[in-house]
């Protein structure tokens, strides 16, 4: 390149962004970009997880601004952990974390295989199943209330026609042995087209290629299906496993139109129970040890499941 | 009474006439419900003779407690007026979201002693039984009791009680005799169509199963405190008596109720007793004008009675609530008129013939009052039987520690009474604590 034109191409380049605003350096300006982004999370998400930890060593209640508040130190903590009460919250949540969880995977991919197949009007039986998800779970609770009246409700009379049992002679949600069953039935019927969905853009990412020159190496369906689909669909089926884990963790409104908790607290999910010691009972420095608790125990779970997703994202 | 509350009256009407031109736009919150709509109604006469305006903040009872609630403990500017649930009141004193109103009502001839006392206690007064009034009785309400009439005179129903029970089949005069009944018509058919014993309170979210259970304790024995240290709970809250009253309420529940009521409250009770499921109904008077309006179970097929008596007593669970002036009301001024003109004799009366339990004496002391409706006798008789649950700032927490216990126990079927009531104790004694009672 001659001299003329690279001193033509140096004055065609315009000068740095940086010189153009007052001698700032490049990296300043990129900090000047993100610092509100940096702000708004300090303080929309850490600050509040600060001062939650701050209040969970006190014995503050939101409602009394006037009281004297004290500090308690790891009271709080003692109380939660050594209530029988929590455990048996943790024990309804777990419950309904690993039966949601493994039915709306089982029915979601099966559901996915069979739509994958490209049958006639395929389409619109897609749209059909994914339209419970597409419900407000407060009018999906209330309207499976009335499917589980033992007098009136059309789930009493399926279960009636197919074993010939009296309709008022079970509760669905007002019975401890039935109860937890109840609200995990509701969440699959409403949350297995999310895992379909996932399901079925992985099955669809597949290249049919892998699959002819599966064929052409005499590989047998199912051998086709544990070696090929199951493997390269496992990454889409983990992410719905943490995404419905992450939901349902926290479920509180389908769970509360249904069931109230009850009875007694046989379906008293985690997050019900803390919404009434925070917002109820308002013991808000008792409530932010139990959600500090319950974050430490999410976090943990979810970091060390996101570790997992990542490796089989690898392979 | 009279005289004071003609004066104030004419006070009323001068101060109001000044003051027409700082009309103000007063909202009054309460709970959805039908007496809010007589409310509304009643109020119209307000507006006309103030000048001032009203808009309404109803919301259904089952959100009632925490809409409201969290409306008062963020200094919200929402609701001039509230009337709030009786157990508030000294959350609404200790926390300053109401005013106290004793030098309004001594200005105004407002007496307390115009009212029936166990609303002026239950809906008033902060501490109880001292003379601090944060409200005026509003809306006196207590739990008692509907039964059809029209299948309790069936001639066939009757010979067939007496026979099994060796007396009249009748409003019942105890709760044993009540649970007969329940008995009596559980899985029943009357006119072709199989019905149950009693719709009681079995809700587990908000305050269902305590505001239902509760007439049962009550009347076993059950007491919330030593009448020296209301804070001393062991040996009254799970007194052998209590214990028993709780199995009671559990035997009811499984005896007598239809299925799938584990969850019920004042509306799934009203339903199920309007749509002929039920022979009984526990529910609070609030709704006796709406039975009786009924084009099913009115007119005449319906009647009520108190709750009966038990072996330790006779008491029954108060409801209703007082009207309460918001501290972080703008416009308090014109919400002190608004209570004003609420405590006029005549417009108690409109209120009553509304459908509004009126709480002054001098309207339910009328000797027309008794049989100016067929179930008036029985408010009257009921509201002389109240008892009240905690109005205690804590009252939530200890509220829902008996709602959790409670229905544990009934509903669920998991442990026995005496762990139920033992459990309470506990949990109702370290909430003491944290509030420095104890």
């Amino acid at each position: 390149m001659s001299e003329t034109a690279m001193a033509r191409a140096a004055r065609a380049t315009p000068p740095s962004a940086a010189r153009r605003i007052r001698g700032l350096s490049d990296r300043a300006i990129a900090w000047i970009f993100v610092a509100p982004t940096i702000f708004l999370l300090l303080a929309v998400n850490i600050f509040p997880l600060i001062w939650t930890v701050r209040l969970s060593f006190t014995n503050f209640r939101a409602n009394r601004p006037n009281a004297e508040v004290s500090w308690i130190g790891l009271r709080n903590y003692t109380r939660i952990l050594t209530d029988d009460d929590i455990w048996l919250t943790m024990q309804a949540t777990a419950h309904f974390l690993f039966w949601t969880i493994a039915l709306q995977v089982l029915i979601g991919f099966a559901l996915a295989w069979l739509i994958n197949r490209k049958f006639r009007h395929s389409d619109m039986w897609t749209t059909i199943i994914v339209l419970p998800m597409m419900l407000s779970p407060a009018v999906v609770g209330n309207f499976w209330t009335f499917l589980y009246q033992p007098q009136i409700g059309l789930f009493n009379y399926a279960i009636a026609f197919l074993t010939g049992a009296d309709p008022t002679s079970f509760s669905m949600i007002g019975e401890v042995a039935l109860a937890p069953w109840a609200i995990v039935i509701v969440d699959t019927w409403m949350w297995t087209p999310f895992v379909m969905l996932i399901c079925l853009a992985g099955l669809r990412s597949i290249p049919d290629t892998i699959y002819e020159a599966a064929e052409c190496d005499r590989a047998s369906k199912w051998r086709q299906f544990w070696t090929l689909t199951v493997p390269m669909v496992l990454p889409f089926l983990m992410l719905a496993v943490l995404f419905r884990g992450i939901e349902n963790f926290k479920m509180f409104d389908l769970v509360v139109q249904l069931t109230g908790g009850g009875p007694g607290n046989t379906t008293t999910l985690t997050s019900i129970d803390l919404k009434r010691e925070a917002f109820e009972k308002w013991r808000t420095g008792y409530a932010s040890a139990y959600a500090v608790i319950l974050f430490v125990t999410v976090f943990g779970l979810a970091s060390i499941y996101v570790k997992a997703l990542n490796k089989v994202k690898e392979r | 009474m009279k005289a004071a509350i003609g004066l104030s009256a004419i006070a009323l009407a001068s101060a109001l006439g000044a003051k027409g031109a700082a009309a103000a736009d007063l909202t009054l919150c309460w709970a959805a419900w039908d007496p809010a709509n007589a409310l509304v109604e009643l109020s119209k006469d307000f507006e006309t003779k103030s000048g001032h305006t009203m808009s309404f903040e109803f919301v259904p009872w089952p959100n009632f407690a925490d809409r409201m609630l969290n409306e008062l403990n963020s200094g919200g500017q929402l609701c001039d007026l509230m009337i709030g649930d009786s157990q508030w009141v000294g959350l609404g004193a200790e926390a300053g979201h109401y005013i106290k109103l004793n030098d309004f009502f001594e200005a105004n001839g407002i007496s307390m002693e115009d009212f029936i006392p166990a609303t002026v206690t239950g809906y008033s007064e902060w501490p109880k039984g001292t003379p601090n009034y944060w409200a005026l009785p509003a809306f006196g309400d207590v739990v008692g009791w509907t039964y059809r009439k029209d299948w309790f005179e069936k001639p066939e129903l009757q010979a067939e009680f007496q026979e099994k029970y060796g007396r009249p089949l009748a409003p019942p005069a105890t709760l044993e005799e009540l649970k007969d009944i329940g008995t009596f018509f559980q899985g029943r058919e009357i006119d072709g169509k199989t019905v149950y014993g009693a719709a009681i309170y079995t809700e587990r979210g908000s305050e269902g199963i305590t505001m239902g259970v509760t007439n049962a304790l009550y009347n076993y024995g059950f007491q919330y405190g030593s009448p020296e240290n209301p804070y001393d709970l062991e040996g009254y809250v799970n007194s052998p008596g209590a214990v028993e009253g709780l199995e009671y309420y559990k035997a009811l529940y499984d005896c007598c109720t239809p299925p799938g009521s584990s969850d019920w409250y004042m509306s799934e009770d009203i339903d199920a007793y309007k749509s002929g499921q039920v022979a009984l109904q526990m529910n609070f008077a609030f709704i006796w004008p709406g039975v009786e309006a009924d084009p099913n179970v009115g007119g005449g097929k319906s009647g009520y009675f108190a709750n009966p008596a038990g072996p330790a007593g006779h008491f029954a669970q108060l409801g209703g609530q007082g009207i309460s002036v918001v501290s972080y009301s703008e416009n308090q001024e014109a919400a002190l008129e608004y209570i004003q003109w609420f405590a006029q004799e005549e417009i108690q009366k409109k209120w009553w013939s509304l459908g509004g339990y009126s709480a002054l004496k001098a309207v339910v002391e009328d000797p027309g009052f008794a049989t100016s409706q067929p179930y008036a006798q029985t408010f009257l008789d009921s509201m002389a039987i109240v008892k009240d649950f905690w109005a205690e700032p804590s009252y939530a927490s200890l509220l829902l520690s008996m709602q959790d216990k409670v229905h544990k126990y009934v509903v669920a079927g998991q442990g026995t009474a005496q762990e139920a009531l033992d459990g309470l104790v506990e949990d109702w004694t370290e909430v003491f604590e944290d509030d420095g009672k104890l």
